[in-house]
Parts: C-alpha cells; sequence; structure tokens
C-alpha cells in the first residue's frame, strides 16, 4: 500500500458516523476530529470539507486547529506510526541512542514517512511513562526501558 | 449490589495480548461458565500486573495468588484446582522475585501517601473498592452536614493550595467563583499534564479515578455549579478510559448525576481529550481547547472565576488539588495543616526521574529537603556517580546545583532560589550533564510548544534555541551569554502566559549557577561533560594502544588508521564520536576529551 488518498465514500461514511456520534457543535470539533483522525490515519482535505459543512464553520478555521495540534495530522501518515518520546527524562537515560538508532534503521528523519507508506516517525513530548524511559509508541503498542539493540526486533513485529 | 467470592485480574497489555491473553480470558469465563461458577467470580481486565515476560498471565484474589505463562488449556486446571477444590495452581505460580511497580514503590520512611494513597492497592475500575476506602463518604458529609460556605471554610483552613503549580489559595478561588455572577457555573479538572518528566496525575487518573470525582464534586457543590468537565491529554488513553468508566459506575450509584444521594444537589461529569499540545495546560488555553479553537492563552483578567467557559464563571483545579478534597474533609483541616511548612501545607506528590537509583513516584510532605528527597528516598544517583543538578518545576523551572541540597521544598523557598514548584516533575541529573545541552533541551520544547500568539514568547524562544544550538555546535561567541541573558529578561517580562514567563528559567538558571561551563564551550571550545559531540574528540592513549587493530575494523566511518602492533590514531575530522571504538578496545585506550 503506498500513501494515496482515500476514497471519499469511506471519507464520507467516516465522518458522518462520527458526527452522528458527537454531535455537530463547535465545542465537539476537537473530539470529532481526534476521531476522524484517528480512522483514517488523518484528516484529509476531503474530510474537512465535509466538516464543514455539517459545522457551518469555515474550512479556514478547521484547519487553523488541525495544524495546531500536534497529534492531529493533515498529511497522510504511514500504516504504523512511531512516536518517540523526546523529553528531557527520557532523553537522559538513554533516548539521544534510540533516538539515533530509530533514525537509523528506518532511514527516516522526524515527521517523515517511509516511501512504501509502511512507517512514519514522529517526536511526542512527554507521554508520562518517565519510568520506564526511554519509551515509543508504535500504533497503540507501549515499548519502555529500551536499548538500542532491542529496536530491529521491535520494528520487526509490524507488517 | 452483587457480590462475589472472588475476582481475577486478567492482564490484557499489548504484551500480553500478542502471547494470547484474549484467548486465555475467553477460555477461563468458558469454564467458569461450565462449572457453574460465573456469578461467584467476577473475571476483570486490567493492566499491568507486572512480570510482562510471563504473560498472560492472571492475578486472583482475595488470595493475591499470580499466575502466568497461560495457555488456554490450563483454565480448566486452574478453574478446577483453585475455585473448585480451594488449592492454589503451584505449577503456574509465579515466584515472586522483584518489585513489580515500576512507578510506585512501596512507600519509604519520609513518605506520607494522601494523593497516592490508593495507587496500585484498590482495582480503579471497580468503585466498590474505592467505597471500601472510605470512598464517598466525604460527598455525603458534605452534602448532609455542610453548607457550601462550611466547605470553602474548611478547605481554607486547611491551607490547600493549587498544586498544578501556581500554589493559589484553593479555597480563595473557590470563593471568587462562588461569589461571581451568571450562571450557569462550571468546574474543570486540569489534567493536561504536560511536564516531561511529570507523571502523577496520570498515576492518580489511572489508579484512583473516583478520588478525582469525589473531589470534584464537593468543588461542584462549594461553588454551587452542576456540570464538570476534566480536560486530559490525550496522551493517557488509559487514564481516559479509565476516568470515563468511573463516571459511568458513579452514576449508576446515584453518586453522580440528579439528586445526588438523594438531596438537592445535580452534577455531572464529561471527560473531554486534548489533541497533543502542552500549552493547552495553561488555563485560559484549556477553555479555548474545549471550546473547540486554538488552544490559545489570553490575558487576564477576566480570570475564569468571574468569566471562563463559554464566558460563564469557571473554576479550574489541578488532579492533584480534587484528590485531596476529600481527605481533608473526612479527616479535618487540621488534619490536613499540621503536615507541612507555615504557608505550604499539606503533601505534595513528585515524579523523580533521570539518575537516581528509585525513580518513580513519592509523595512527601511539604517542608522536606531537596537532599532527603534525593538521596533518602531516591536513594542517590545512579551508578555513584556525583550529583550535579535537580530541575524542579517541569520545562519552566529551573536547574539546582548542590549548594541548595538542603533548600525547603515549599512553593516560596523554590521561587526564590530561581527555580518553581511547578506540577511536580524533578529531574535529577549527575555530573555527566551537560548543562548547555540541558538548557538548550527544555528550550527546544518549548520553543515547539509555542502557542505562537504573541512575538516575545514565538519569536524570543526561536532565537535563544538558535543561539544554544550554536554553542553546543561550537560555533559559540563572544557577546552570546549576555545576548542570552537579555533575551531571557525580555521573554519573561513581555510574555502572555506562564509558558512564555517561564521558558527561558532553564537557560536562566544554568547561566546562574554554571556560567563556566557556558564559557568553556564558548571560548575553549570544549564540552566538560563531555556531551555535545561536536566538542569532544576520541583520542586513542598511544601508551596503552596494543596495535590490535579491533578499533579500526569497527570503526563504520574509517576514520582510524594504525599498523598492527602499532599505535592507532583517530582523525578527528572524519570521527562521528559514535563511541563504538571506545566500546570495543580491551585495553581502555580510547579517551574522550
Amino acid at each position: 500500500m503506498t500513501i494515496g488518498s482515500i476514497d471519499d465514500q469511506k471519507i464520507t461514511e467516516v465522518v458522518d458516523r462520527v458526527i452522528a456520534h458527537h454531535g455537530a457543535t463547535m465545542d465537539e470539533l476537537i473530539p470529532i476530529l481526534n476521531d476522524v483522525n484517528k480512522e483514517l490515519g488523518y484528516l484529509p482535505g476531503e474530510a474537512l470539507k465535509q466538516i464543514s459543512k455539517h459545522l457551518h464553520v469555515p474550512r479556514s478555521q478547521l484547519f487553523a486547529v488541525s495544524s495546531f495540534y500536534q497529534m492531529l495530522s493533515t498529511k497522510p501518515r504511514g500504516r504504523h506510526v512511531i512516536q518517540f518520546c523526546e523529553s528531557a527524562p527520557c532523553h537522559v537515560v538513554g533516548g539521544r541512542e534510540v533516538w539515533k538508532t530509530l533514525r537509523e534503521e528506518l532511514k527516516l528523519e522526524a515527521n517523515e514517512t517511509s516511501p512504501d507508506g509502511k512507517w512514519t516517525l514522529a517526536t511526542t513530548s512527554c507521554l508520562g511513562l518517565c519510568s520506564v524511559g526511554p519509551v515509543i509508541i508504535i500504533d497503540d503498542d507501549v515499548y519502555g526501558n529500551l536499548t538500542p539493540d532491542q529496536i530491529p526486533g521491535i520494528l520487526a513485529r509490524y507488517s | 449490589m452483587k457480590f462475589y467470592r472472588s475476582h481475577v485480574l486478567v492482564c490484557i497489555d499489548p504484551e500480553c495480548r500478542s502471547k494470547g491473553a484474549y484467548e486465555v480470558l475467553d477460555a477461563l469465563q468458558d469454564e467458569l461458565v461450565a462449572n457453574g461458577l460465573i456469578d461467584e467470580v467476577q473475571v476483570l481486565e486490567t493492566s499491568r500486573i507486572g512480570g510482562c515476560d510471563q504473560g498472560p498471565e492472571i492475578m486472583v484474589y482475595p488470595e493475591g495468588v499470580h499466575y502466568a505463562n497461560l495457555t488456554p488449556d490450563d483454565m480448566a486446571f486452574i478453574v478446577e484446582e483453585h475455585f473448585l477444590k480451594g488449592r492454589i495452581a503451584k505449577k503456574f505460580l509465579l515466584p515472586i522475585t522483584s518489585v513489580v511497580d515500576e512507578e510506585l514503590s512501596a512507600p519509604t520512611p519520609k513518605e506520607i501517601r494522601i494523593v497516592l494513597r490508593n495507587c496500585g492497592k484498590i482495582d480503579p475500575q471497580n468503585i466498590e473498592d474505592y467505597i471500601a476506602e472510605d470512598g464517598y463518604m466525604a460527598l455525603a458529609k458534605v452534602l448532609t452536614e455542610m453548607t457550601p460556605e462550611d466547605v470553602i471554610d474548611e478547605v481554607m483552613k486547611s491551607g490547600l493550595r493549587g498544586r498544578g503549580g501556581a500554589g493559589f489559595p484553593t479555597a480563595k478561588k473557590w470563593s471568587f467563583a462562588r461569589a461571581s455572577a451568571g450562571t450557569p457555573k462550571y468546574l474543570i479538572c486540569n489534567a493536561d499534564e504536560g511536564d516531561p518528566g511529570a507523571f502523577m496525575n496520570r498515576r492518580v487518573l489511572e489508579g484512583d479515578p473516583h478520588a478525582v470525582i469525589e473531589g470534584m464534586a464537593i468543588a461542584a457543590y462549594a461553588i454551587g455549579c452542576n456540570q464538570g468537565y476534566i480536560y486530559c491529554r490525550a496522551e493517557y488513553p488509559i487514564a481516559v478510559s479509565t476516568l470515563r468508566l468511573g463516571i459511568q459506575q458513579a452514576r449508576e450509584m446515584g453518586l453522580l448525576g440528579q439528586n445526588i444521594l438523594g438531596t438537592d444537589f445535580s452534577f455531572d461529569l464529561e471527560v473531554r481529550m486534548g489533541a497533543g499540545a502542552f500549552v493547552c495546560g495553561e488555563e485560559t488555553a484549556l477553555m479555548a481547547s474545549i471550546e473547540g479553537k486554538r488552544g490559545e492563552p489570553r490575558p487576564r483578567p477576566p480570570f475564569p472565576a468571574v468569566s471562563g467557559l463559554w464566558g460563564k464563571p469557571t473554576n479550574i483545579n489541578n488532579v492533584e488539588t480534587y484528590a485531596n478534597v476529600p481527605q481533608i474533609i473526612l479527616k479535618g483541616a487540621d488534619w490536613y495543616a499540621s503536615m507541612g511548612t507555615e504557608k505550604s501545607k499539606g503533601t505534595k506528590t513528585f515524579a523523580l526521574a533521570g539518575d537516581v537509583k528509585h525513580t518513580g513516584l513519592i509523595e512527601v510532605p511539604l517542608g522536606i529537603t531537596l537532599r532527603e528527597i534525593i538521596f533518602d528516598v531516591g536513594g542517590g544517583i545512579k551508578d555513584n556517580k556525583g550529583f550535579k543538578a535537580v530541575q524542579t518545576g517541569g520545562p519552566m523551572g529551573g536547574c539546582l546545583p548542590s549548594e541548595y541540597l538542603d533548600l525547603s521544598v515549599d512553593y516560596e523557598a523554590l521561587t526564590a532560589a530561581g527555580s518553581m514548584m511547578g506540577s511536580g516533575g524533578m529531574v535529577v541529573m549527575d555530573d555527566e550533564t551537560c548543562m548547555v545541552d540541558i538548557a538548550r533541551f527544555f528550550m527546544e520544547f518549548t520553543q515547539d510548544e509555542s502557542c505562537g500568539k504573541c512575538t516575545p514568547c514565538r519569536v524570543g524562544t526561536r532565537r535563544i534555541l538558535d543561539i544554544l544550538n550554536r554553542i553546543c555546535a561550537g560555533k559559540g561567541e563572544d557577546g552570546d551569554i549576555e545576548l542570552l541573558e537579555q533575551l531571557s529578561q525580555e521573554i519573561r517580562t513581555n510574555s502572555l502566559c506562564g509558558l512564555g514567563q517561564g521558558a527561558p528559567n532553564p537557560v536562566i538558571s544554568t547561566l546562574k549557577h554554571f556560567r563556566h561551563e557556558y564559557e568553556a564551550h564558548i571560548y575553549e571550545k570544549k564540552c566538560p561533560a563531555k556531551v555535545c559531540k561536536a566538542l569532544i574528540r576520541y583520542e586513542i592513549l598511544p601508551e596503552a594502544c596494543t596495535g590490535c587493530t579491533v578499533c579500526a575494523r569497527n570503526c563504520p566511518v574509517g576514520a582510524i588508521t594504525g599498523e598492527r602492533r602499532g599505535v592507532h590514531v583517530i582523525d578527528s575530522d572524519i570521527c562521528v564520536r559514535c563511541g563504538i571504538c571506545q566500546q570495543v578496545c580491551n585495553f581502555n585506550a580510547v579517551v574522550v576529551r
């Protein structure tokens, strides 16, 4: 699977369902964007267009909100998103070496997606798991107490 | 209320799931049904029982027995042995080899656990566990025996101050919201714990959600409001789902919703998730986020107590502040005020991180010294290295060197020392830490999280970061230090919100206490802690080198030359400072200068 666009029918189905669940009001905007982002992997332009119609809110405003929050993405992401905690407590216990290994193994820099659409490498701020740092999250899976030599094995678990 | 004679907790962490935890759970339930036990034994999903490499695993209560390395086929045996015959199924028993909870150990002698009292001891997904620990008794007392003014008085007497970082007297804040005109009023819990290194709130939300829910209900009664929101960061998905479950269970028991406990008081709660923005921990940005906008702070006044969410009077407090309230009501203000110092009463949770032996969550009475926290409670520096500095208060706090180890940990003392209490994150650094790199690191964080609204913060932090990057790359210039000081003052005095006002603190405090490190980087082009890669050199000691060629063969960039049995040399221009040569050398001939 390469990073292509998601077809409009799927987008409409997801947007309609999410809005039906939360209600079409401004104070539900971030929950709506969160859910759509989670299901589609990111927020395609078509999705923002439809949300704009449901909420009667200009698309520019939606874009302003989507681009503000780190967990929302207006660009397509890989099948698996790796979030690496780049905060100080993980940094001082070996995070630097883990980050270097990740970049080397994946041949990606921060916020890049691999050409085959498999991986997006992202950094995140503190996940609150400082006791078991360094930490990465791949999709919903958390890996703590990381050392560089564990990285290839962990990456190999994902197809 | 249903009574079970036994509870079985099944770990469904990702590690266990990948080994078939759900199949084991299904098999267990099938066996219980087949043996007519499903109404006597309750099966619960949980996370983090421990022993992650021995999954799938279950914990059986009330005995507290831990079975591991399970397969679905084992369930028939376990059900028959343990539940029918009442015998421990020894062959699946996991020996207790080490402390299971990586974050929260048993309390050390200097700790007093109030906020953390239930964490790790009760099942957070079962409201009855909380009730069994006097849960919701405080709410019942408040609704039946006290007026809202009584509640505010009691909290005032306790001396409780906001635990989110600013330390504003809680009861005073409540009284402002109470006195404000305007309906409806709102209550918000700030669960957007974004400080790197702070995870106290996360643990409380995951481990004892009802302490927060009950605290909020009491606060709502005190200020006269019926609707509350818990704004929880999206990086805490388990906390969010645990809270939602807790709220649902509380509603089912009549402890939330209309006419709580049969009184006139109604209060309901909703969980709102963030979307990854540190600045949303700032109260006005948080409210903007709930309203569906960009999380940008606004000037105050008007303060939220007068005009907050949707322009209505709103009280915002931190998770820990609310979690203290039920205990204060039950045990009394005098009890709470007996702990701590004159102006900083009670206890505070801290998250010890970095280079200490025992990282994790602690809760200590305020007034304890930094030395006691780091060395007595934390066990001292890991690997017996030397203590260099401790950062308190998160990325807006300051770094304090060893001269401050005997400082009393209270709001005023920390601020006077150039740091702050913050939410409770404490990052300890050993003598192999470069303080310039640390300042750069924190500035990178705050610069990234700056919302961009006001120029001093948006542009100022960027400029400071540029200078620090240059210094760490070996390109520091004469005048950089003075420029950093000037910029820091300007950003601190002119920024709109706490993020900008506090962003220069790591720079200011490291300049104050570790100026010589900056000077070494700039004027000598050296990094004393040997961290900044551009400023260190890997060298081979001629007298120690045996010419075995192992280093040259392992060097990924071919930077080492030498003949067999001859002294080898590293070419500093090619060397990328990866450190492999030092690792593979058997003669300790490679040193870092």
